[in-house]
């Protein structure tokens, strides 16, 4: 009796049109984890809005309360050095994060996806020329390499960005390649070539599509490490300059003051944790989403 | 007699390995003329798959074509660009492959996949190709296929991909479709629809069919026209009646002795074939067959028989040919079909 009834509740529950995505995303629905780290996120993207238009006070202004005073009710989060109001500089730092997690991501995509997709897929020359590019730049160290482009092109956000990427891009291209090199070996890549289809169109229409799981998990992933090594650079004084707040100039500016003002480390600190630790439980919750050997 | 659509003469196709070269394809030749169905026949590793793959400039790497000629119409498929034959792949000449859970795309839907094989060669526009999609779906027996075309491949059963899979084939109307081994990996009921189905369009549609398989019966269900191979060779060619009534080489002999006929007028035990199919690294002197055959004489130790008439319509590489081997060797009484048991060769021994 009681199976029949589960049999019954089974059926139901099946959607009619199943694809991928339909059941990535309800596999996804079922962790709570990720949900709570999605939510967080989202919000955290709506304070980055808001802060475009109102904080509550000009992340510049200074002299708004006694130096290093306190959380209070007029200050939630305090005040630093300057006596600027540690809230709307959180505010506007989330901007920065976003704005170097997801940029870096987007270009790492647009320069990583189209050289592995392309030497995995080609083999030969192209291929060796890329794998040995990539081992090249695994081999400089990430933060040197970033520290002298900065120093080159300047320290502006796109430049910042840029820089990231230049260490970030090898991961995606690695990725890319390694699911080129196995899909090119399924039969409907041969039945596509069988078929008459273009070479553009078999990368981008056929093999593209099917590896775009994990390469959306890496990318995931990529946002936290790209936001952690922003807030790095600007702890060591390469990042954004001074008076934009990023998290990781606010941290140093707090370490400085840790003995008689910790609030100014804690708060851009926890909001780094937070931020960070979402992104990998989504990436987490993804992984497991479109796990097609996870499929139940 | 209608000017072949394909000719293929001389091909020879090698793999490159570690291990030596491998003669895939060695020297096979044939002919396929307008709206014929055509079998070839052999079992794994005889270089059938390969032979079709050729014909589209397909072989995987370590392949590759090192001489022949293949003309479709008159245009000579070995020179033409690359640009030229991803054309006529599709266009002219489609292939159906072995296993459809596999050659679909699986994160793509069904109609969308056909179509494209459509866009893909400016035979249709988006619009034109979903329509048409929809009649082609319904052409290959699929049930409800306005549903169908937006489903993913793996929301279909096993017979219905294969059937899409053909309606891809039919989708730019080509004048050739080479099957390999389509029904192969589908079971026994679903294999004779589609066999029917290809029959249909065969005879609707006037669309020659190049049939790869190593089973007789689809054979004799399907083509008019056989081609017999044996590691790498043609063996034997010609109509499908007379071969199955009058076999010239032991080999196609023995194919026909192991399987089993439900239209048998006297149930024979079923024989195998004893020995495996020769290393193609390392191929037997002389006859490639002789190993394994029942009728060898001392020559075909040593000489390679060329593909000879035998009968008007019929060819068969074979220095005994069964005709002799029926009147000389009495191969019809036989009840011992071991290597050389006929003809008092080293009885029972595989000689290399």
């Amino acid at each position: 009796m009681a199976t029949a009834a589960a049999v019954v509740v089974a059926q139901e529950l099946e959607p009619e049109q199943a694809s991928l995505w339909s059941d990535a995303w309800r596999r996804l629905k079922r962790n709570r984890l990720a949900l709570v780290a999605s939510v967080y996120l989202a919000l955290l993207v709506v304070v980055a809005l808001v802060a475009l238009v109102w904080t509550p006070y000009r992340m510049s202004a200074i002299g708004l309360a006694p130096t290093y005073s306190g959380p209070s009710a007029a200050h939630l989060l305090g005040v630093d050095e300057l006596g600027r109001d540690i809230l709307s500089r959180l505010m506007v730092g989330a901007q920065i994060s976003l704005v170097v997690g997801v940029g870096t991501q987007l270009l790492v995509l647009a320069v990583g996806v189209p050289l592995g997709l392309i030497a995995g897929y080609y083999k030969g020359y192209l291929d060796t020329v890329l794998s040995f590019l990539i081992n090249v730049f695994y081999g400089i160290p990430d933060v040197l390499l970033a520290m002298i482009l900065v120093f080159i092109l300047g320290p502006s956000l796109t430049n910042i960005i840029v820089a990231i990427v230049a260490t970030r891009w090898m991961d995606m291209a690695r990725l890319m390649r390694g699911q080129a090199l196995s899909l090119r070996e399924r039969e409907f890549v041969e039945a596509g070539r069988a078929a008459g289809a273009k070479p553009l169109k078999m990368l981008f229409g056929h093999i593209l599509p099917n590896a775009l799981g994990p390469i959306i998990v890496q990318a995931t992933f990529g946002i936290p490490s790209a936001i952690l090594f922003e807030a790095f650079l600007s702890f060591l004084g390469v990042g954004v300059q001074p008076p934009t707040p990023s998290w990781g100039s606010m941290a140093n500016e707090g370490v400085q003051a840790i003995q008689y003002a910790p609030h100014m480390v804690l708060a851009p600190s926890v909001a780094l944790s937070l931020t960070l630790m979402a992104f990998n439980f989504l990436g987490d919750g993804l992984r497991d989403a479109l796990d097609p050997r996870s499929r139940r | 007699m209608a000017a072949p659509v394909l000719q293929v003469r001389n091909l020879r196709t090698q793999f490159k390995t570690d291990g030596g070269l491998v003669r895939a394809v060695d020297d096979v030749s044939f002919d396929l003329y307008p709206g014929e169905s055509l079998g070839i026949v052999g079992e794994s590793g005889s270089g059938k798959s390969i032979t079709a793959l050729s014909i589209l400039r397909l072989v995987p790497e370590p392949g590759q074509i090192v001489s022949g000629e293949i003309k479709f119409r008159n245009q000579d498929l070995m020179t033409a660009s690359d640009e030229e034959i991803r054309e006529i792949r599709g266009r002219d000449i489609a292939m159906i492959f072995q296993d459809p859970q596999s050659s679909l795309n699986p994160v793509l839907k069904t109609g969308f996949q056909i179509g494209e094989a459509m866009t893909a060669h400016k035979k249709a526009t988006r619009h034109e190709a979903v329509q048409r999609t929809i009649e082609l779906l319904k052409r290959v027996r699929i049930p409800a296929p306005e549903r169908r075309a937006k489903d993913f491949p793996h929301q279909l059963s096993g017979g219905m991909r294969q059937r899409a899979m053909i309606a891809m084939g039919l989708a730019n109307s080509p004048s050739i479709i080479i099957a390999d081994e389509p029904t192969t990996a589908l079971d026994v009921t679903v294999q004779a629809q589609i066999l029917e189905l290809l029959g249909d369009l065969n005879r609707e549609l006037g669309t020659a069919i190049i049939m790869i398989t190593h089973n007789m019966g689809v054979v004799a269900g399907l083509c008019q026209r056989l081609i017999v191979m044996y590691a790498g060779q043609i063996v034997e060619q010609g109509p499908v009646d007379e071969i199955f009534a009058s076999p010239q080489h032991p080999y196609t002999w023995s194919l026909l002795k192991s399987m089993p006929r439900v239209d048998a007028v006297r149930h024979d035990r079923l024989r195998s074939i004893e020995g495996i199919a020769p290393d193609l690294l390392r191929p037997p002197a002389g006859c490639r067959f002789h190993p394994r055959c029942p009728f060898r004489v001392e020559k075909c130790l040593t000489d390679q028989p060329p593909l000879m008439q035998v009968k008007p319509d019929q060819m068969s590489a074979c220095w005994v040919t069964m005709d002799r081997a029926r009147e000389e060797m009495g191969a019809e009484g036989l009840t011992d079909i071991s290597p050389g048991a006929a003809s008092g060769l080293q009885p029972g021994k595989i000689i290399p």
